[in-house]
């Protein structure tokens, strides 16, 4: 058992036992749903259902169902792709990296944060594949023998490293997550009473035991895969931005874009985290686990990754002037005062100012507070990819050309709808899926337990 | 609790079978005698194989059968448009090392999903902790002489079975 200073809050409150752990966790999974759990399904679900009709309207009737003219060819779509993976950033941020640094507060939100993760980029992955019009030759997409001849995909184009990026960062936090899960679907297994219950949960556990072998492997397994999955983790939002960077369209062509992806990622990915747990330790009777000290925590990420961001920002418009090109000069010189003004303000205030706001210790700790803020992120955090998406190529080198861009209702009903599937899989992940990584937090309960910590034999010798 | 009686019965001339708890106990495995995992070197095999069949099939792909022509700039050597096949090659190997590994795992611990629980008490993914040892395996140490020595041990429960 390893023991910590003093001044540092415990991360687990109150007077619990290895036992209550399990109590709490397990508790409302093996209860009944409360009421609120059925209305909000049932929202989610049918804003999900509306996503999905709309989904396969454009399939049948073709993308031009969207708003996009012959000037502006990507808008909502990509918009949306990306701020999707971007939210997509945080879960194996917090599992991959924080394991690396050690850092303990992680255990209580990383179930969660992966899981939200999976779904957001289940609705990230959806874009790009309805963006093909023909969603049936999707699998065009991969380098696969085919009857056309010597034709391959284009390994040169970021397009297709995308392609690769996202399937391995999915399928790759698919693997992490589940790993985890493992032990804890063990543990319901192991308390269940109904037949049918205790069937699918042993069918979910593959019949772990808990033996000090197996322990002595998932340690390692856990180890490596953090060591994976975080290269990959900045690999996946350096590809994305690559999608643009490696253009030669005025606001796109950045070397700054990586970085300044990444950044933006793990802050909207944050503020995404920020939002359900709020809820979820509230609704789910948590707050000894998830409580203030671990809201700062994330609360301070944010704060750190916003002013990236910040700084990027002015950056960028620093250096499109400095830069001396013209046509960089006006991509910016329109995104700040054109017709979508609006746009790029929003986004200045919800990313560059609020948060700023953190750096105040009663703000920061405050949780209505941080969950406004995490709302006013993740609004920013859309408008700055509609803004780099939107301004820079509905002006056109040719005044001819120029456009803007309208949304259609479909446009609407399909980032709706992803909302809502994405909800509704969160849901169902809360009702039927441990949501705290249970068997992990007991390590830490005699190190980090309130009570445990408070008692007079903690900085004893043993 | 468990590190400590463990010692002393190991020392005791006792070869403890397996432990079962619901987290890991750090520092069990060379007391009961667990060897590390070679998980790690797998994974790296897994890896290479992975960067490996990346450049194979992109090498193939762009350069020797279709050298494809993009924006005046063919394919004509791997090397020199190498920058260009690195995330793709980075990627793919580590699609190849997690998987690998993550299948090696299960199949090591022989957890798949059709598997029964293995464990001797449901409790023990809980908040119980079971040492289990086995006559069979210390012909060394009597019934008696392993009763007196778990008495100092301080168990919660002890549950004595005959294995056929």
């Amino acid at each position: 058992m390893q023991k910590e200073a003093a001044i540092r809050e415990p991360l687990i409150l109150g007077n619990k036992t290895y036992h209550d752990v399990t109590e709490d966790v397990c508790g409302p999974i093996e209860g009944k749903a409360p009421r609120m759990w059925y209305i909000l399904f049932t929202i989610a679900l049918v804003i999900g259902l509306y996503g999905v009709g709309s989904i396969m309207y454009l399939l049948g009737t073709g993308i031009g169902v969207w708003g996009l003219n012959k000037t502006i060819g990507w808008a909502w779509d990509i918009t949306n792709f990306v701020w999707w993976v971007g939210i997509g950033h945080a879960g194996t941020l917090i599992s991959a990296v924080l394991l690396l640094f050690r850092q303990k507060w992680r255990m209580a939100i990383n179930r969660s944060a992966e899981a939200m993760t999976i779904f957001a980029v289940f609705m990230a992955g959806t874009f790009p594949l309805i963006h093909m019009g023909r969603l049936w030759v999707g699998y065009w997409v991969l380098p696969i023998p085919n009857h056309f001849g010597s034709l391959w995909v284009n390994f040169n184009s970021p397009l297709l490293w995308d392609v690769f990026a996202i399937s391995t960062y999915l399928s790759v936090s698919l693997v992490f997550w589940y790993i985890g899960l493992i032990p804890d679907f063990a543990t319901i297994r192991d308390r269940a009473k109904k037949p049918v219950a205790k069937r699918m949960y042993s069918i979910l556990s593959f019949g772990w035991s808990g033996k000090a072998k197996h322990w002595n492997r998932f340690e390692l397994v856990s180890l490596v895969l953090a060591g994976l999955a975080t290269p990959l983790v900045f690999s996946v939002h350096s590809i994305v931005s690559f999608d643009f960077a490696t253009s030669v369209v005025p606001g796109w062509h950045t070397t700054i874009f990586p970085p300044y992806f990444v950044a933006g990622a793990v802050f909207s990915g944050f503020a995404m985290v920020q939002t359900l747990l709020l809820v979820m330790r509230k609704a789910m009777n948590l707050e000894a686990y998830i409580h203030t000290k671990h809201v700062e925590y994330m609360n301070i990420v944010i704060m750190v990754t916003g002013s990236i961001v910040g700084t990027a920002y002015i950056t960028e418009l620093f250096i499109s002037w400095y830069s001396g090109v013209e046509y960089e000069a006006y991509a910016f010189l329109n995104r700040a005062t054109g017709p979508y003004w609006w746009a790029y303000w929003s986004m200045m205030t919800c990313n560059v100012i609020s948060p700023q706001l953190m750096w105040i210790r009663r703000l920061r700790r405050s949780l209505l507070f941080t969950f406004f803020i995490s709302i006013v992120v993740n609004i920013g955090m859309w408008f700055e990819r509609y803004v780099i998406i939107v301004t820079s190529i509905h002006r056109d080198y040719i005044p001819a050309a120029w456009s803007m861009h309208y949304p259609s209702h479909i446009d609407i009903a399909v980032y709706i709808g992803t909302i809502g599937l994405f909800f509704t899989f969160f849901l169902l992940f809360a009702r039927y899926f441990p949501v705290l990584a249970l068997n992990e937090v007991k390590t830490i309960l005699k190190g980090s337990g309130q009570s445990y910590k408070e008692s007079p034999d903690y900085y004893k010798h043993h | 609790m468990l590190k400590s009686s463990a010692k002393k019965l190991v020392s005791g001339g006792v070869k403890i079978s397996e432990v079962y708890s619901p987290f890991p106990i750090h520092g069990i495995d060379p007391i009961i005698g667990v060897k590390g995992t070679r998980l790690g070197i797998m994974a790296f095999l897994y890896g290479l194989t992975g960067l490996s069949l990346a450049t194979i099939g992109m090498y193939y792909f762009m350069v020797v059968e279709w050298k494809m022509n993009i924006g005046g700039k063919p394919n004509f050597s791997y090397v020199e448009n190498i920058l260009a096949f690195i995330p793709v090659s980075f990627e793919f190997t580590v699609l190849c090392a997690a998987h690998g590994m993550a299948i090696t795992y299960f199949l090591l611990n022989r957890t798949l999903p059709v598997m029964p629980a293995q464990n001797p008490d449901p409790r023990t993914t809980d908040d119980k902790f079971v040492m289990e040892i086995r006559l069979s395996e210390n012909h060394g140490v009597t019934e008696e002489k392993l009763d007196e020595l778990l008495k100092d041990t301080g168990f919660v429960e002890l549950e004595k079975k005959v294995i056929e």
